[in-house]
């Protein structure tokens, strides 16, 4: 029998530590399912998602009972809707949103991703169409997510696609301003998405990936913060070590988890993301991993510091776990769902500017940040164009989940409920970049040379 | 298939009584059985055989979770490739 010491540890990481298997994603290629009629694409994209994805939840849970850790959420994601959408005449793609709601309702998902279109270098006719269809489908679906990549290191950044996002999002803040404009919520802007990202709501089943598969991404900032706990006052070497180790075995659950799923949906393994996925729940928090470091309060100097050494340690400790890594992979700093950096946002010690900086050492960007729901749109464009420009030269990923919260100001705080979490407002500059994002155009890809 | 029953709660007479009369029922074998006693914290984890089982994995887990209430401690039963998995390389 293996040593009781580990056996316990595990039962201890799952029931008091809140380890789990965030997401399994089946990633479904809607490829096929052009055609020049909306209405016969969406009939293959229904039938097409629901006879792929029939067992996905059954098997979720019959894995979630045989080995006792819970698998919180089961998901799909799809080939971007623009890149299949835009063989067909519509003028509009939110009929193609309705699709993609009632096939995650019918197979019993929560979330389905890929409302999607990569505009990084321009704008194809689906793009367009796609990109103005977002509001109103945010609007009238529940468990749709959309995302759309406007940057990437080999082209730059496609400033058009930034102004008009700007704009975007205003809108869908308008329109579901009863519901704390929960629309943006579900709405992430990349620069460099990638393609194999288990993760709502920016996931979507890239053009190079295979007809379906399967992708599990992990969570565990409770077990890390427990471990750290064990080592106070030790060196960075030890805290390095620590998170390593701990990595590794949340990872190994989740390698587990996905080749389970794998084998039993008869769909290939794709990747593991290598994430600490934190929630609104006490114990579950990235904020206060940081804080057991030894910063008085996420925000302070040294957060940046720490949150680097954080993310490589989870990916050096999780990488020799898996057998495919991929997605994020990194650590999430996603304000509304992770209850010490509400705590740090609400305490002032946590700005916009400084998870600007927390943004270029870790995994996505600035995500789930309610800011006040008059900021101008330029200004939101301005702060996707920042994140987009520290995406692109630094060759990661960044993303924008940004709710300008309608109606309501500084002081005040967003409710979305569940896993979304709430929002304490945020202040944003007051200056205006109306000029800068009014240029249009593209900023040119930068060279990577003379690094500096 | 192997899994790991572990039971942790206070100590009391008949823990292991009320949770092998569960498993002779449905013909689970015990392969073998480690124990601690932390203060008056009662911690086992049993390794059983599920080969010859009668009843499915979700009904066994549920007997031993009322088996567990009656008793007044937790049970939980879990593939043993979970921790397999987790603690070797």
């Amino acid at each position: 029998m293996i040593n009781f010491q580990n056996i316990m540890e595990t039962i201890k990481m799952i029931e008091k530590e809140k380890l789990d298997i965030r997401t399994i994603t089946m990633g479904i290629s809607l490829l096929d399912c052009c055609d020049s009629s909306g209405k016969n694409a969406r009939k293959k994209i229904y039938d097409k998602i629901t006879r792929l994805a029939e067992n996905l939840v059954k098997v979720g849970e019959e894995i979630e009972t045989e080995y006792g850790i819970p698998i919180i959420n089961k998901r799909i994601s799809v080939t971007p809707i623009a890149l299949v959408a835009q063989a067909s005449e519509d003028k509009s793609y939110v009929e193609f949103a309705k699709t993609l709601d009632e096939a995650a309702a019918t197979v019993g998902i929560n979330f389905i991703g890929g409302f999607s279109a990569l505009v990084q270098k321009g704008y194809s006719k689906g793009d367009r169409i796609l990109i103005e269809s977002i509001p109103e489908a945010l609007t009238v679906t529940e468990k749709v997510c959309s995302s759309i990549n406007v940057g990437c290191t080999k082209t730059g950044i496609n400033m058009d696609a930034v102004r008009d996002m700007g704009r975007i999002i205003k809108q869908t803040a308008y329109l579901t301003r009863e519901r704390d404009s929960i629309g943006c919520a579900k709405l992430v802007v990349f620069a460099n998405a990638v393609e194999d990202n288990p993760f709502m709501a920016g996931a979507f089943h890239g053009v190079g990936e295979a007809e379906s598969i399967i992708n599990v991404g992990i969570s565990g900032p409770g077990v890390v913060k427990c471990a750290l706990e064990n080592v106070k006052g030790e060196s960075f070497d030890v805290m390095a070590e620590t998170i390593k180790k701990t990595a590794f075995k949340i990872t190994r659950a989740g390698q587990l988890v996905a080749h389970e799923a794998s084998s039993r949906l008869g769909i290939p393994f794709g990747i593991v993301d290598l994430s600490l996925a934190p929630t609104p729940a006490i114990g579950d928090s990235v904020g206060r991993i940081l804080e057991e470091m030894g910063l008085e309060s996420c925000g302070c100097h040294g957060t940046t510091a720490a949150l680097a050494l954080l993310n490589d340690a989870v990916k050096k400790g999780g990488i020799m776990a898996s057998s495919h890594v991929g997605g994020l992979s990194g650590a999430f700093i996603p304000v509304s769902e992770d209850e010490g950096m509400i705590d740090a946002v609400q305490k002032g010690s946590l700005s916009l500017d400084k998870l600007e900086a927390m943004t270029c050492v870790c995994s996505v960007g600035l995500d789930m940040v309610a800011i006040p729901g008059d900021t101008p749109e330029s200004t939101i464009a301005a702060i996707i164009a920042d994140e987009a420009a520290i995406g692109v030269i630094n060759n990661k990923t960044t993303g924008v989940r940004i709710i300008p919260v309608y109606g309501k100001i500084l002081g005040d705080s967003a409710e979305f409920g569940g896993l979304l979490g709430m929002a304490p407002l945020m202040a944003v500059s007051k200056f205006s970049s109306a000029d800068f994002i009014s240029r249009g155009g593209r900023i040119p890809a930068p060279v990577h040379s003379f690094k500096n | 298939m192997k899994a790991f029953i572990s039971v942790i709660g206070d100590d009391k007479i008949g823990i292991i009584h009320g949770v092998t009369t569960v498993l002779k029922k449905n013909k689970v074998n015990v392969l073998d059985i480690n124990q601690t006693l932390l203060q008056d914290y009662f911690a086992m984890v049993m390794l059983v055989d599920l080969k010859e089982m009668t009843i499915d994995f979700k009904q066994l887990k549920e007997e031993l979770v009322v088996a567990g209430k009656e008793i007044g401690v937790s049970i939980k039963i879990q593939h043993e490739d979970l921790f397999n998995t987790m603690h070797s390389i």
